[in-house]
Parts: structure tokens; sequence; C-alpha cells
């Protein structure tokens, strides 16, 4: 097809540049696989949206600390154990009837890791990051997430150091349900706003 | 300081480079680009897809935290051949990165990885932006209140950025200050760091788009923006 469809792709399986690179790192001793290992087992299972789903849950039965959450998100996250990397300085955006947010990040794939854990791969993915800030209620849509006419809908590109967490709108006919029970229910998606909860 | 200016075009994909605009406004920069089609969710997706997935999460996140990739990380996926860039997973933008923020590093050299993976070990471009010598001045308190409007200082740099295209040039409203963070433009390009503050502009889709639509918040640093003397209540 000559130039036009040139396609530069190494010829290298990834997996055997992985072993390469990892191999040549340890037999430098530079890092070793135990510390890899340690980092895996924690971004697999040790953080994730359970977390933040229990911040939301806690926001909605306790308006004290919706306040806070609001006022200083990365301390009143903190509260309930969550910090680190991608979660160092936090803000959190509240839905309303009238107002709903949405998070993207158009240049690469900031997102608060403390509390949702690593990002799925249509956050990361090329039709996410350039339709929501172009297209925000149409891609939303698509989705499964319809706002209504008379919502406002706030995009909130993160390429500074802050990364967002949606507080979303408690469902209604749950007023009987326990925090635990109500963190249940809150999604990963609920909280990145492209869902409703 | 990190080896610059590689020349090797056996290494490199697609054209050598030196004639061309290659490394301007990165293919990274996605916002408001047209043609990708629907977003694709997975059900259920896992964190990791294949094991190789993990290592090299893995192998970036010990590399970062032990300082190894300082100001070179994000940069060296930007500097990723935009075919490949946009041909290959986000792992393997990672592993990309991981290996030539190392090298540029001086921590692995090409040679060593070669050798090691018995053929060439594909690297993004070089570097293109000169280095800075002088970070300039920090700033400490910021120059804008809530409420401000501002406009992003229209500028294609060769080298990094955190300002996306689809805003320079735009006026916007400030609606939060953020606090005191070092600039990346010139942390990824200079051994000495310039602090100053960073803020949520809010942009109407007018602004942007040229047509009405929902409002758009970009946290910009405060010399990406300029005054334009004018401002809201607030």
């Amino acid at each position: 097809m000559g130039d036009r469809h040139h396609k530069p792709l190494p010829t290298t399986p990834i997996e055997e540049r992985v072993v390469a690179l990892e191999a040549l790192l340890t037999g430098k001793g530079i890092l070793t696989s135990e510390e890899v290992d340690r980092v895996i087992e924690y971004y697999e299972h040790e953080v994730g949206p359970m977390n933040g789903a229990r911040v939301v849950a806690r926001a909605w039965c306790d308006p004290a600390y919706r306040e806070r959450l609001l006022e200083d998100a990365t301390s009143a996250i903190a509260e309930l154990g969550f910090s680190g990397p991608e979660g160092d300085h936090m803000v959190v955006v509240e839905n309303t009837p009238a107002v709903h947010n949405v998070v993207v990040c158009t240049l690469c794939s900031c997102y608060p890791w403390p509390v949702l854990g690593l990002p799925p791969n249509w956050y990361k993915s090329p039709p996410y990051r350039s339709r929501m800030v172009r297209e925000p209620r149409v891609a939303l849509a698509e989705m499964g997430c319809r706002v209504a006419d008379d919502t406002e809908v706030r995009v909130w590109d993160s390429s500074a150091e802050v990364r967002y967490l949606v507080l979303p709108m408690r469902p209604e006919g749950t007023d009987g349900l326990t925090e635990p029970e109500l963190a249940r229910i809150v999604t990963r998606d609920g909280m990145i706003g492209v869902a409703h909860h | 300081m990190p080896v610059l200016g590689r020349d090797d075009v056996t290494r490199e994909h697609g054209p050598p480079h030196g004639g061309g605009i290659e490394g301007v406004d990165g293919v990274h920069d996605l916002g408001g680009t047209q043609g990708f089609g629907s977003v694709e969710m997975e059900p259920a997706e896992p964190t990791f897809h294949s094991d190789w997935e993990r290592r090299a999460f893995g192998l970036a996140f010990v590399a970062m935290s032990k300082g190894l990739l300082s100001g070179r990380f994000r940069h060296a996926i930007e500097r990723m051949d935009p075919v490949w860039y946009l041909d290959s997973t986000y792992y393997e933008h990672w592993l990309t990165a991981t290996a030539t923020g190392l090298v540029e590093g001086g921590h692995l050299s090409e040679q060593e990885l070669d050798d090691r993976l018995g053929e060439v070990f594909p690297m993004s471009r070089p570097i293109r932006a000169p280095r800075i010598i002088d970070p300039g001045p920090s700033i400490d308190r910021p120059c804008y209140a809530v409420g401000s409007v501002v406009r992003v200082r229209e500028w294609h740099p060769l080298g990094h950025t955190r300002a996306p295209r689809y805003v320079r040039g735009k006026s916007g409203v400030v609606v939060r200050y953020d606090g005191i963070y070092s600039v990346p433009d010139v942390e990824y390009h200079c051994d000495a760091k310039r602090r100053e503050p960073t803020y949520s502009v809010r942009f109407e889709a007018a602004e942007l788009w040229g047509e009405p639509g929902d409002p758009i918040h970009v946290d910009l640093w405060e010399s990406y923006l300029e005054p334009t003397g004018g401002s809201t209540d607030g």
C-alpha cells in the first residue's frame, strides 16, 4: 500500500519486551520483581471503586461529612483511610437536579486512583478523550447516561494536579438503606459521571 | 542529564525526524478531535487483561517511585510515533515510556535493551525541545481571582505541556484556585522547577466550538493564561 498506509509498528511481541525490560532491571539491581509484585497486588486487589463507594455512601448519610467532602475532598477522603498517588489533590463535584458532572482526561489518563483504582480502558481511549469535551451529552447518551435537557452537563478535564470524583445523587427509594448497603449500589461509572449513580 | 538528540533512524518508527514537525502538538492531545467512533465499554472489565499488562504497570510504578522517570514519563508517551500511539494499548505506552525514560535518564542503554531482547527495542522519538537553563521566577500567590476572565495563550511548544490545544487562544472564567504546583513545561526540560498557581477555568461551548453546548472546565497553570481585563461577578 506504500506510504499511505505506513504503519510503523514494532515487530517484537509486547510480552517479550516486558520480560526483557524486567530482566534487565532486576539483573542490574535497579529494582526487584518482588517490588513489582507488591505494586500489582495492591492495585489489583486493594484499591478500586469500592473505596469511592464508601466515600459517596458516607456523604449520602452524613450531611456534615458531605460538607467537608465538598469543601476539602482530600482531607475528607483521607478520613476514611484513602490516600496516595493520583489522589493527593482531590476535588469532589456534586450532581444535583440542575447539574450533571462528568470527568475526562483529554491529554492522558488522569484518574483518582485511591478512590477508584486504575482506570478502565474506555476512559483512556481516544473516543472518550476526544468526544467528552466536544459533544458530552451525545457521548453520555451513547454510554447509556441520558441527561435531561434542562440539566447542565459540566465536563471537568483533569489536565493539571487535581483529580476529580463525582458525587452522584442518592437514588430515590433508598431511604431505608444503611450506609454499607448504599455503598453497594454506588458504581464506578457513577463516580466518573458516565452513569447516574 | 538526559541523553538527547538521538539520531539513529534505524530505531525510529516512521520518517526520520529533523525536518518535519513531529513532536509538536502531539497525537495524545485528543480533546475535540473527531473520527474515533463510539466509546466501547467492557462489562466487568478486569484491572489488567493479561500478565504483561500487570508487569508493565508494576515496572513503571516502581521505576517512578524510585524517582528514575522524574520529568520524563508523560513526555516519553507523547513522543511515541503517532500511528504507533493510536494503534497500541495503554500499557504498551507505559512500557515504551518506561524504557525510553530509563535510557534518557542514563539508567539503561539502548544496547543493553537490544541485547536482552535480541532485536531493536522500540522506543519513543527523541526530545526536540531545547533544555531550559533558567526556570524563571516562581509565583507564590494567585494573580487571578475566581470570576476573572482569562485567555489561554496561543502557543505550540516543541516540548511537554499540559495546556490542551482545544483551549489555546480561548477565553474562559476562573472558577477555582487550586494551589501552587511545579509547571510541567519547565520541569520536564530543566534541572530546576518553577512553581505557579493553578486554576480551573470554565469555557463555554460557543467559545470552544462555535455552537451552543455544555461548558468545559480545564485545569491550567498561571503562565498558560493571560488577562483580558474582564471579570464576572463570580
